[in-house]
């Protein structure tokens, strides 16, 4: 009775907290206040009806089952990730880093939040041209073009056309990962030093397009005024430009607070990151993972066990770009402003950087390298002259004392079980 | 004697003035072990690249089944059935034995992206046939004990042994192999003798073979091609090619 018990316990105390929620209490505008109104009792009487239905079939399933089939529930391992159980302990590691990371902008200052945002797209940037050079070995020197393509096609977007910032984000990553297609098309043939001279070459010409074509973005005046992100339309200004609309504080009747902006900007950057750290960690268990990892290792043996090796590079090259997508579309929402001069070769030098201190491929390494990086020199700031000098240096001594980097690539192995197959 | 597998006709090679492969013909049928033998140099890679598709031949036609292969890309040739190793080992070394064989299988496996990110039913099936079809064939070599263990860490002979493996889980009609025996000791040789002979008769693939220890050759084969400066020298039985005068000439050298 237990096992049916609980289950049925726990639905029924969901169905009420969210029936409550969504049916219960009504929202009602008092001149220009929000007010709180509790639903007729006949509303009332009808969820806890439901909610006694939720209980009674929950508790009588199996015999339920019985009579009418019903889709069977999802067991617990099938929903786990896959692994060993001496996973555990840094699956909860995992959690704890993410659940801090999801409160800490609430006690820390504004200006620390907003840096952890620029981490936090660092980490992006870095996660999706590790994909490229860590796991497939292709030396990318041009992977800024595709972060400037994805923050233009959102200013170009949101300029021309009024598209929100939801609407053109999967718009961005689909745009970069095009471009990341048409440029892997012909170059992909090339290898190792090749490849990186005509990625570079292919960073500036994006760069130098966008100087250049005045009359579409605005040339080095860049574009201003790009919209922020809203939240189910509730916007983050004191006022809401649409009359329609209505500011987030005032839709929870909170007082204003430029800082809830630059806390959902960190929480979204965050969300983006915790996608792109799931994509890619799953991309790595997956059989175009290994086609990567392999292909890096020895592309004759490749051929000879029928991998296209184009279409596998052609695939790295293409996800890979489309992060960049995503982070550009993040960067010029936060900016407001972007201007030809954000995506300069230095800044592929740096997510560059980032993937080689971090650890050629390894996750972990590449968003503690970001945070490094984009933290010490805003630490070190006092130094002021002083501070490249010392951030060059940091780097070659990195260089010869742990040239696999922060932390080495140690790759998911995919265990053949030893339980009764194997012996 | 049915219509031959692999029919290799007329086959040229030209390196700028070196022409390394000359007029060589070949021709493999159904279960059957073709050797090809050959003083050092004499050009018996060269047609193993040709026929997989790593060169583009000069001249001649390679019919696999009976359709024009050549000048084909190598993974398409692949995609075919038939596969190859290589003189010298080239396995991917840091990954472990049984992702050697998983990455080999990549052309008969559900690559849906979606599928992947979602762990798809059919996603998880299609990597559970594969896990499967490893280990069997991990077992056939008798490399299962060393399913995690990285490649690059095995000793040469299991090194040898798995790319066979990773060539079998290609589930391949043709098996060609360049001196599968370069480097084994005696002990190791006689297995790898059975190891042919057992994928031939329970495994139904054709085999052709470059080697110099003449007495796996002499022992397995039902054909020998000579080829002696990149022109073919003589053919026939292992009965044959012992007594050819040539042959022996083109190894021993002249009196």
């Amino acid at each position: 009775m237990n096992r049916t018990l609980y289950p049925a316990i726990f639905a029924a105390i969901v169905t009420l907290i969210l029936t409550s929620m969504m049916l219960g209490i009504k929202l009602k505008t008092e001149g220009i206040n929000l007010t709180l109104h509790s639903a007729e009792g006949s509303t009332w009487t009808m969820i806890f009806v439901a909610t006694a239905v939720v209980f009674l079939f929950q508790l009588f399933r199996n015999q339920l089952t019985g009579l009418v089939k019903l889709p069977t529930l999802p067991t617990v391992e099938s929903m786990l990730p896959e692994g060993k159980k001496g996973d555990r302990i840094k699956t909860l590691a995992v959690c704890f880093i993410v659940a801090a990371a999801l409160i800490w902008p609430f006690y820390a200052s504004r200006g620390a939040v907003d840096l952890a945002t620029l981490a936090l797209i660092y980490i992006m940037l870095g996660l999706g041209l590790n994909i490229v050079v860590g796991l497939a070995g292709l030396l990318d020197l041009g992977y800024v073009a595709f972060y400037a393509v994805g923050a233009y096609t959102y200013a170009l977007l949101s300029l021309y056309y009024d598209v929100s910032f939801w609407v053109a984000l999967p718009i961005c990553g689909l745009l970069a990962a095009l471009f990341g297609f048409l440029l892997g098309f012909p170059v992909l043939r090339l290898r190792g030093d090749y490849l990186a001279i005509v990625t570079l070459g292919f960073g500036e010409i994006i760069r130098i397009l966008l100087l250049n074509w005045t009359d579409v973005t605005g040339g080095p005046n860049g574009i201003s005024r790009i919209p922020k992100p809203d939240i189910f339309g509730l916007e983050f200004s004191r006022r809401a430009k649409d009359p329609d609309n209505m500011p987030f504080h005032e839709f929870f009747g909170i007082a204003y607070d430029p800082s809830y902006k630059v806390i959902f900007l960190y929480l979204l950057a965050l969300l983006l990151v915790l996608v792109t750290v799931y994509v890619i960690n799953r991309l790595t268990r997956m059989p175009i993972g290994r086609a990567w990892e392999a292909l890096r290792e020895d592309d004759i043996a490749c051929r000879s066990l029928g991998l296209n090796p184009t279409v596998v590079k052609l695939t790295a090259f293409t996800i890979g770009a489309s992060f960049a997508g995503f982070a550009g579309c993040f960067f010029s929402a936060r900016q407001g402003f972007i201007s030809p001069e954000s995506f300069v070769f230095i800044e592929s030098a740096i997510i560059l950087a980032i993937v080689v201190l971090g650890g050629m491929g390894s996750q972990l390494g590449v968003i503690l390298a970001a945070i490094i990086l984009t933290v010490l020199p805003e630490l070190a700031r006092e130094f002021q002259e002083y501070r490249m000098l010392m951030f060059g240096l940091l780097m070659v001594f990195m260089m010869i004392w742990k040239p696999q980097g922060l932390v080495p690539m140690k790759r998911p192995h995919l265990e053949l079980s030893t339980g009764d197959k194997a012996k | 004697m049915s219509r031959a597998l692999l029919e290799v006709s007329g086959l040229c090679m030209r390196f700028g003035g070196l022409l390394a492969v000359n007029n060589v013909s070949l021709s493999v049928h159904e279960k059957e072990i073709v050797s090809v033998i050959g003083p050092n140099g004499a050009g018996k890679t060269t047609v193993f690249n040709c026929i997989s598709g790593f060169y583009n031949p000069t001249q001649g036609t390679i019919l696999f089944d009976g359709e024009e292969i050549a000048g084909l890309k190598g993974h398409k040739i692949a995609r075919k059935g038939m596969v190859r190793t290589f003189q010298h080992v080239r396995l991917f070394k840091e990954m472990t034995v049984i992702e050697n064989l998983l990455v080999a299988q990549h052309m008969h496996m559900n690559t849906n992206l979606m599928g992947g990110f979602l762990k798809t039913p059919a996603y998880r099936k299609s990597e559970q046939r594969a896990m499967e079809n490893a280990a069997f064939w991990l077992d056939k070599v008798n490399l299962l004990e060393f399913a995690n263990r990285e490649a690059g860490n095995l000793a040469y002979g299991q090194q040898r042994r798995l790319e066979i493996a990773r060539c079998m889980v290609t589930r391949p009609r043709l098996l060609m192999l360049d001196e599968p025996a370069a480097g084994l000791n005696p002990n190791e040789t006689k297995e790898l003798d059975q190891l042919i002979c057992n994928l031939r008769d329970e495994f139904d693939v054709s085999i052709l073979l470059i080697e110099h220890d003449m007495g796996l050759v002499m022992g397995i084969s039902d054909q020998i091609a000579v080829i002696n400066q990149g022109t073919p020298l003589a053919s026939g039985t292992p009965a044959e090619i012992r007594d050819n005068p040539d042959v022996i000439k083109a190894y021993l050298g002249e009196e």
